[in-house]
């Protein structure tokens, strides 16, 4: 008996240093501390925290390699932005221009064409001279080829490439990007034009008031024509929505195409392109409203920009302010012409 | 089956940028591209962090669903590859990625943007297997001869990791335990939607 006591004794001596030690090594070594906060080189900092206080900025340090944007180490946005073209841009360009699509098949079902009431008279009276014309057209030429592009873009994938495969819907996007980049300069061109050649008829004036009170005379079949210098209300509004719309797709544009220009960051590079996307979408579907009006949606229009002589009871039934502006002019030596 | 991932310790890179060199060495790319970049926080203070960092093959990868012309695959790997072929040079994968990932040459009309170029893991692209055509456009294949990414290997301190993600995971973890600390799998929360739980 006294000899196993006096084993266990020195067994247990190395028994307690060892439970000991044990109990040090679990006190003193930490767990990974993934959460610690503050510097130090064994502080750590979780993904998660970081992440946490950006709050939309981005994480960036250093690098010894020229290109200084390669500084930035993550940019959280980036995901936004993801969110913003895959799912937001689509449902706003879908409404946006089937929606105007839909309103414009309503009201000629319920409208129909609006006829020249008076019937044509065989007059004509000239409205827009070859430079309007040309500056007019050259705007829509190549605003319809931007906008088909354009939309290629945020819908081709969806729409197209299943038709076309990857092959041919890659070359057909391809084209359509370049078309898109260097037809941008002929759009500007025109806009430009554009803004200069009609500002002078563009400001509000008292008629105006009048036509919009009057809902343009569109949804009211004969009686009194709403009032009109050489553009109406209505086409005023196109008229500074393509000038500072265009405006806006323009600058965007040319951001875009040229990348980081004046230091631009990714997050300006992203906002620039909602911009661009959205004022695109928008600026569409006016034009498809623009487009019916002065094409199936009211008789006689079309000649307008077609010829650049219109009818003269279509004249005084949509423009009766310009007509009798022009008369007066003519009868000082004149730009009516009778029908060949 | 492998899903590939990259885990840089931030905690044993020393900056050396060999990833950077091995990546750009061994598959030619052209100058102004930086397929693999290291970025260093906290510069000379306190808690300075070096972190390498390139494509993250991420899991619903943003760059695949912002593509207008769908240039993306994911392998069976995990790897995610473009073609060339089909990439329009629009850049949008740039402003999606959060990593910064995509770079772009200074061709095309205008000088703006050429075909999109990035880490590709090391797997090449959609061209046969270590064919001319495919390291011309991508650089060496080195996974479909069963070897990891050369940015890996190469590092001087064993920071940057690449392999089966679950692998890299337990090596980071154990390297965190034995050690005593460890600032996490800095990216995986963003690229992999998951964190190394300790």
């Amino acid at each position: 008996m006294a000899k196993c006591s006096s084993q266990l004794l020195s067994h247990s001596r190395f028994i307690a240093v060892a439970v000991a030690l044990a109990l040090m090594v679990a006190f003193v070594t930490p767990s990974p501390v993934l959460a610690q906060q503050g510097g130090g080189p064994t502080a750590a900092t979780s993904e998660q925290q970081l992440l946490n206080n950006l709050k939309g900025g981005v994480i960036a340090g250093q690098v010894s390699i020229p290109d200084k944007k390669s500084a930035n180490l993550i940019h959280p946005a980036g995901r936004d932005w993801r969110t913003f073209h895959t799912v937001t841009l689509k449902w706003i360009g879908g409404i946006a221009i089937l929606g105007m699509i839909a309103l414009l098949v309503i009201f000629y079902l319920w409208r129909g064409t609006m006829r020249i009431e008076g019937g044509r008279s065989g007059r004509k009276i000239v409205r827009f001279n070859g430079f309007e014309r040309f500056t007019h057209w050259l705007t829509a030429s190549t605003f319809v080829v931007l906008g088909i592009t354009g939309l290629n873009i945020t819908f081709g994938r969806a729409l197209i490439l299943p038709w076309l495969g990857p092959e041919a819907f890659s070359a057909w996007s391809e084209w359509g990007k370049v078309a898109h980049n260097y037809l941008s300069f002929a759009f500007t061109l025109g806009v430009v034009l554009m803004f200069l050649m009609w500002i002078g008829q563009n400001f509000p004036t008292a008629a105006d008031i009048k036509w919009l009170k009057m809902g343009g005379g569109m949804f009211s079949k004969g009686g009194e024509h709403a009032p009109a210098w050489k553009f109406n209300a209505g086409q005023k509004m196109l008229y500074w929505f393509v000038v500072l719309g265009g405006g806006v797709m323009i600058v965007s544009g040319f951001l875009l195409m040229f990348p980081f220009y004046g230091d631009l960051t990714v997050s300006g590079m992203e906002l620039t392109q909602i911009v661009h996307g959205v004022v695109g979408v928008v600026f569409i579907a006016l034009i498809v409203a623009h487009i019916y009006i002065g094409t199936l949606g009211m008789e006689g229009s079309f000649e307008a920009m077609g010829e650049g002589t219109v009818d003269m009871n279509w004249a005084k039934e949509h423009h009766p302010l310009w007509v009798e502006e022009e008369m007066q002019r003519g009868a000082e030596g004149g730009r009516t012409q009778p029908a060949e | 089956m492998a899903r590939m991932k990259f885990l840089c310790d931030a905690d044993r890179c020393i900056e050396c940028n060999a990833c950077v060199t091995a990546c750009k060495n061994e598959h030619e790319v052209p100058w102004g591209i930086n397929r693999r970049r290291v970025v260093t926080l906290n510069d000379g203070k306190p808690g300075e962090r070096s972190i390498s960092m390139a494509c993250m093959h991420c899991t619903d990868a943003p760059c695949a669903a912002v593509c207008p012309v769908n240039v993306f695959y994911t392998t069976a790997d995990g790897v995610v590859l473009h073609s060339k072929d089909l990439c329009i040079g629009c850049g949008y994968c740039f402003y999606a990625c959060p990593f910064g990932a995509p770079q772009y040459p200074k061709t095309t009309n205008f000088g703006s943007r050429g075909k999109m170029d990035k880490c590709t893991f090391c797997a090449g692209g959609p061209e046969a297997d270590g064919s001319k055509e495919e390291y011309e456009k991508y650089g060496a294949n080195r996974l479909a001869e069963g070897k990891l990414p050369l940015c890996a290997e190469m590092c001087s301190t064993k920071a940057l990791l690449a392999g089966d993600g679950d692998m890299v995971a337990k090596i980071y973890k154990e390297r965190v335990s034995r050690r005593g600390y460890g600032s996490g799998a800095w990216g995986w929360q963003t690229a992999y939607h998951e964190s190394i739980a300790s």
